[in-house]
């Protein structure tokens, strides 16, 4: 297929490389440095979607960022890509897309019944309409809207790309590579300052790569080459082209989004498809440029209607005519260039300028060229459905009120300018309070807020001379700032011409009789009268006015829409525009993929995974495992064809009967050392600590300040003043926070260190009646009996060899010890255990056997330590001291926790004896009571007691203490099963504690 | 993400750091008398100020010690930073 738009020679893409691509599925071709939008319409394509609400045809507005119409589905790599912006993406071999928001298709819509009903769907319309009657929202409205409304389709397969994240710092960060960008990146680069220049585009170069000047005798596109490739070459110059800088944070904090491979038919190995920069910049320079601003006529979203600079652009960079009797609808001087390199090209524009009689050089320059000028002239209409085919135009009052006969004008493309907005969205985000400029009727950057400074035509200068001065003078100046050093250099000479003024006027009246759409916002397709509806239903504050029409909301965040839609306001307000002010500018300025968002940390990257150093061989063993907070810990170790309930009980069962092996390695483990080390552990836990000889472990809890169990564990006097502290594994590091609060802030007086010594040591459990065997196996030097190691005792030993610690102390509520050796050493001690300890019939335990132990002997753990028990509540009253004070030990006073029917920690067994009870149930008096049902507690944990063949619960249970023996009913409306049960003591097994002791 | 000077470290970003709320808060001391009212002030009761607020943060990922940070809540603007043991 020919490209029957395309031009011969102009552009700056490579003839020679053809690429093919297919767009709703009909193949085409266009060249190596095309956009999709540049491809299509040098294809003859002006029709690629339907609008948001009215379902109208929507061809192409821009030529980059502010497009609003034209986003496709994007198939890339067997990627479906929604909502991707048919000015950006760049072309490749194999390119496929498609329209979205349309049905059955793009020519042929059935939405577009919307457009003929727009009376019916003015501002508010879904407010108002589907309210009533309410149940129809689920069932009728939400479901049809859903079908019509919005605009691509988020593939629901796993992205199988790869995103990272990059944090940077630099002196200068400077957001886009226009005369400003470069100007000033370059004068920075000069004075040895670390600069990073990004550029959205593919291309550097900005408004030079389109505009007839001259910088230093050489064309803006020669300048713009020749500065790039020496700042590429510069050591300190990092530039980045296809890199969004989309926002200013806190500190100077900017993020960017780089899109490496977006633009290739697929990513390369060892490449990432995007990366997102945090950059940390001492100072940010603000070249964003400028966005032309539409004018708002009858049918302005027709096909073929696009800004007047993005067709130059089509035909300056891609060699590509939006159209071949262009009509050039404008308010200022910038129409002029457009229309005159339509003329060049061969092709015969008409001008249309709302000025009475501008005069100035490109103005002189259109009359010289012959070009057809009418001056005091609107467009009144654009007509046409699905393309423009002719204007209705009309000569306009000099108060720009009254229309003179409509006359009708043969074209195929509008190009409207309606002056230029600067891009204050960085500034804007930094928290700079932009004013307003009379002069340019926009907003422009005012004072700084943070380090950032703002240049050029985002700054509201539109002379290439000024800005290069100005930009010049600024990278110097601030990069002096910081390296202190000075190679300053002179103005290039500059040739351009000259602007006059542009026309305030915006707005077209609309001719007797006629009711035209006018849209303000054309991705949300929100027209003049959605406006005035609004403000005559009492909407003021801009932000309601917003939300209500939703003019600028749009995934464009309104970048062509904004500006008008507050004169508009501000005209019917009968208010200036910077009374009106301004809706907040919010990062980012372009959508970011969620993938670049999210970077690596998915899946198992999402945090990272602690591993004790016995895990291989507790993979070799067949250890099924689970996450226990960031550790990976053995759940369980498969026999055969042994689920879950079956291998933990024969675990548990083995411990009760022989003895078994559990690595504990996770435990926090924090080393205290000091004269006042005593001292310290005093006023943390609850119990005594300065009575406790070298050579003995206690089993202590503390409190938060306001009396709720922060954690447990045990602590050993390894000598005079250095103690070995033992948390559970999720609390570690909020302990040694904790300690390192009261050391540093609370009690500095305290002669104390704490450092966590988690990763220091590896331990091993050894539990079961024939622990103490296995033990004197390990170490025959040592005496191991009751006398020589009693219960909570703790010696030094050598293991084979290696340097070994020994704590009796017990979790399983067995005869128990824990041994600790260097994690180096780890593996060995666990080899050496399993090796001794196989007469004696060992083996090896998960975290689940762990759990059922340490419930049937009712010990609390974080199910019942769960940010919300006092130590009564955990029956651990026995352990909270009466003489000295201590963390937390005010507030157990308080009326509810002396309360007579406090809850309790009890023992939960079901009266069948079979039905496991679901941990999290409700404990309730009546299961048949009406709802809501009155709490009496909820189960914490639940097991399968292995001593008496039947499940075993514990529960926090209001009045627990007196409730031993009554029968309640265990509810759980997440299975919705009720459990008739009675209430039994917590120590289901060995209540008076002479296993441990034994 | 904010950057803050450690007293000890230097500039590092925020997340080096975890928050510790109020830093202007006294624990009563140990062993002696305090009202209820005095003790849940000192417990549950913090301003919310709309601007200037001394603030405690942990540099966790760093060198473990609490800091004294004056940061402005609307604007984050840090003014000052202190070791623990200094009055701002
Ligand atoms: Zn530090």
């Amino acid at each position: 297929m020919s490209q029957n738009y395309r031009l011969d020679n102009n552009g700056l893409i490579n003839r020679d490389k053809k690429i093919s691509f297919k767009f709703n599925g009909k193949n085409y071709f266009g060249y190596e440095g095309d956009t999709l939008a540049s491809a299509l319409i040098a294809n003859g394509i002006h029709l690629v979607g339907r609008s948001f609400k009215y379902h109208r045809p929507r061809g192409f507005f821009g030529a980059g960022v502010d497009e609003p119409y034209a986003m496709v589905q994007l198939i890339r790599n067997n990627e479906s890509i929604p909502n991707v912006r048919a000015t950006e993406q760049e072309l490749f071999e194999g390119l496929e897309a498609k329209s979205v928001n349309c049905w059955p298709n793009v020519n042929f819509d059935i939405g577009a019944i919307n457009n003929f009903l727009n009376k019916f769907f003015p501002a508010g319309f879904y407010y108002k309409t589907f309210m009533w009657p309410r149940s129809f929202w689920y069932k009728v409205y939400e479901p049809i809207i859903r079908k019509t409304a919005g605009f691509g389709v988020v593939s629901t397969n796993h992205d199988q790309e790869r995103y990272e994240h990059k944090y940077e710092y630099c002196d200068l960060l400077v957001a886009g590579s226009g005369p400003s960008g470069l100007a000033s990146a370059y004068a920075a680069a000069q004075n040895g300052a670390r600069v990073i220049l990004a550029e959205d585009k593919p291309r550097f170069g900005g408004s030079l790569l389109t505009s007839e000047v001259s910088i230093g005798n050489q064309s803006g596109q020669e300048w713009v080459k020749n500065i790039i490739s020496e700042l590429k070459s510069m050591p300190n110059v990092t530039v980045k082209n296809r890199s969004q800088v989309f926002g200013y944070y806190d500190h100077n904090m900017l993020v960017m989004s780089e899109r490496i491979s977006d633009h290739l038919p697929k990513t390369k190995k060892y490449t990432p498809k995007q990366r997102l920069w945090y950059i940390r910049a001492k100072e940010a320079l603000i070249s964003s440029g400028s966005i032309e601003r539409p004018l708002v006529f009858g049918n302005n979203d027709t096909p073929g209607v696009m800004l007047s600079s993005a067709a130059k652009e089509y035909l300056k960079i891609y060699g590509v005519l939006a159209g071949k009797k262009p009509l050039v609808f404008t308010n200022n001087d910038s129409g002029y260039e457009t229309a005159i390199e339509f003329k060049k090209n061969g092709i015969d524009p008409v001008i249309l300028d709302t000025r009475k009689d501008p005069s100035s050089e490109i103005v002189n320059e259109a009359k010289s060229l012959n070009i057809d000028i009418k001056f005091s002239y609107v467009v009144v209409a654009a007509k046409g459905y699905k393309k423009v085919k002719s204007a209705d135009i009309a000569k306009i009052s000099d108060d720009k009120k009254q229309l003179s006969q409509i006359e009708n004008i043969n074209c195929d493309c509008i190009c409207v300018s309606g002056f230029w907005t600067p891009t204050i969205h960085l500034a804007s985000q930094s928290g700079n309070k932009t004013k307003f400029n009379e002069d340019i009727d926009a907003f422009i950057p005012g004072q700084s807020k943070q380090n950032e400074t703002v240049l050029g035509s985002a700054k509201g200068i539109f002379t290439l001379e000024e800005t290069l001065k100005n930009s010049f003078e600024k990278g110097n100046e601030l990069s002096k700032k910081i390296t202190n050093k000075e190679n300053k250099i002179s103005l290039p000479s500059v040739v351009e011409k000259k602007y006059t003024n542009h026309d305030k006027f915006w707005c077209v009246p609309l001719p007797e009789g006629k009711n035209y759409k006018r849209f303000l916002d054309f991705q949300n397709d929100v027209a003049v009268t959605d406006v005035e509806l609004a403000l005559r239903e009492g909407y003021r504050s801009i932000e309601h006015v917003k939300r209500y029409t939703t003019l600028g909301m749009a995934t464009d965040q309104g970048k062509t829409s904004n500006l008008n839609g507050l004169q508009l306001v501000s005209d019917v307000e009968n208010k200036v525009v910077p009374q009106v002010g301004h809706t907040t500018f919010r990062p980012p300025y372009t959508p970011v993929s969620i993938g670049a968002i999210v970077g690596r940390e998915i899946g198992k990257h999402s945090k990272p995974t602690r591993k004790s150093p016995m895990h291989s061989w507790h993979e070799k063993n067949n250890a099924v495992f689970v996450d226990a907070g960031v550790w990976l810990r053995p759940r369980y170790y498969k026999q055969g064809n042994e689920n879950l309930f079956e291998g933990s009980k024969r675990e548990a069962k083995n411990v009760r009967q022989n003895v078994g092996v559990c690595d504990v390695t996770t435990l926090g483990k924090i080393d205290i050392k000091g004269p006042d080390a005593a001292e310290l552990l005093n006023r943390v836990y609850t119990n005594a600590w300065l009575k406790l000889p070298v050579g003995k472990a206690r089993y202590g809890a503390m409190l938060r300040e306001d009396g709720i169990v922060m954690d447990d564990g045990t602590t050993t006097r390894i000598s005079e003043n250095h103690y070995h502290m033992t948390t559970t594994t999720a609390q570690a590091a909020n302990v040694l926070s904790h300690l390192e609060y009261y050391l540093q802030l609370v009690w500095p007086e305290l002669n104390v260190n704490v450092v966590s010594t988690t990763e220091q040591w590896a331990g091993a459990a050894i539990a079961g009646p024939k622990s103490r065997d296995v033990l004197q196996k390990l170490f025959p030097d040592l005496n191991v009996s009751s006398e020589g190691l009693p219960f909570m005792g703790y010696i030094k030993g050598n293991l084979f060899g290696v340097n070994a610690r020994i704590y009796r102390i017990s979790f399983s509520g067995e005869l128990a010890y824990e041994v600790n050796v260097e994690s180096d050493n780890g593996n060995f001690m666990w080899e050496k255990i399993m090796e001794v300890g196989k007469e004696f019939n060992i083996q090896p335990y998960g975290t689940e056997a762990l759990s059922t132990l340490r419930i049937e002997m009712g010990h609390v753990a974080g199910s019942e330590l769960d940010g919300r028990t006092i130590p009564y509540d955990n029956s651990l009253e026995g352990l909270v001291s009466k003489k000295k004070d201590f963390i937390g030990k005010r507030s157990l006073n308080k009326t509810a926790y002396i309360a007579q029917d406090r809850q309790k920690v009890v023992g939960v067994v079901p009266l069948d004896k079979k039905t496991s009870i679901p941990e999290g149930s409700y404990l309730v008096k009546d299961a048949n009571a009406k709802l809501p049902n009155p709490k009496l507690g909820h189960v914490s944990a639940s097991c399968w007691s292995v001593e008496y063949d039947n499940p075993f619960s514990l529960a926090i249970l209001k009045d627990g203490k007196n409730m031993i023996g009554k029968k309640l009913f265990a509810l759980s409306p997440v299975k919705n099963i009720s459990i008739p049960v009675e209430i039994v003591s917590s120590h289901y097994v060995d209540p008076k504690g002479e296993r441990v002791r034994s | 993400m904010l950057h803050i000077k450690c007293p000890h470290c230097g500039l590092r970003s925020q997340n080096e750091f975890s928050y510790g709320g109020d830093a202007t808060v006294k624990r009563p001391e140990l062993n002696k008398e305090v009202s209820d009212q005095d003790w849940d002030n000192f417990v549950y009761l913090r301003k919310s100020p709309r601007g200037k607020h001394l603030e405690l943060w942990q540099h966790i990922s760093g060198c473990r010690q609490w800091i004294k940070v004056e940061r402005d809540t609307l604007t984050h603007e840090i003014f000052k930073t202190l070791k623990a043991n200094e009055e701002i």
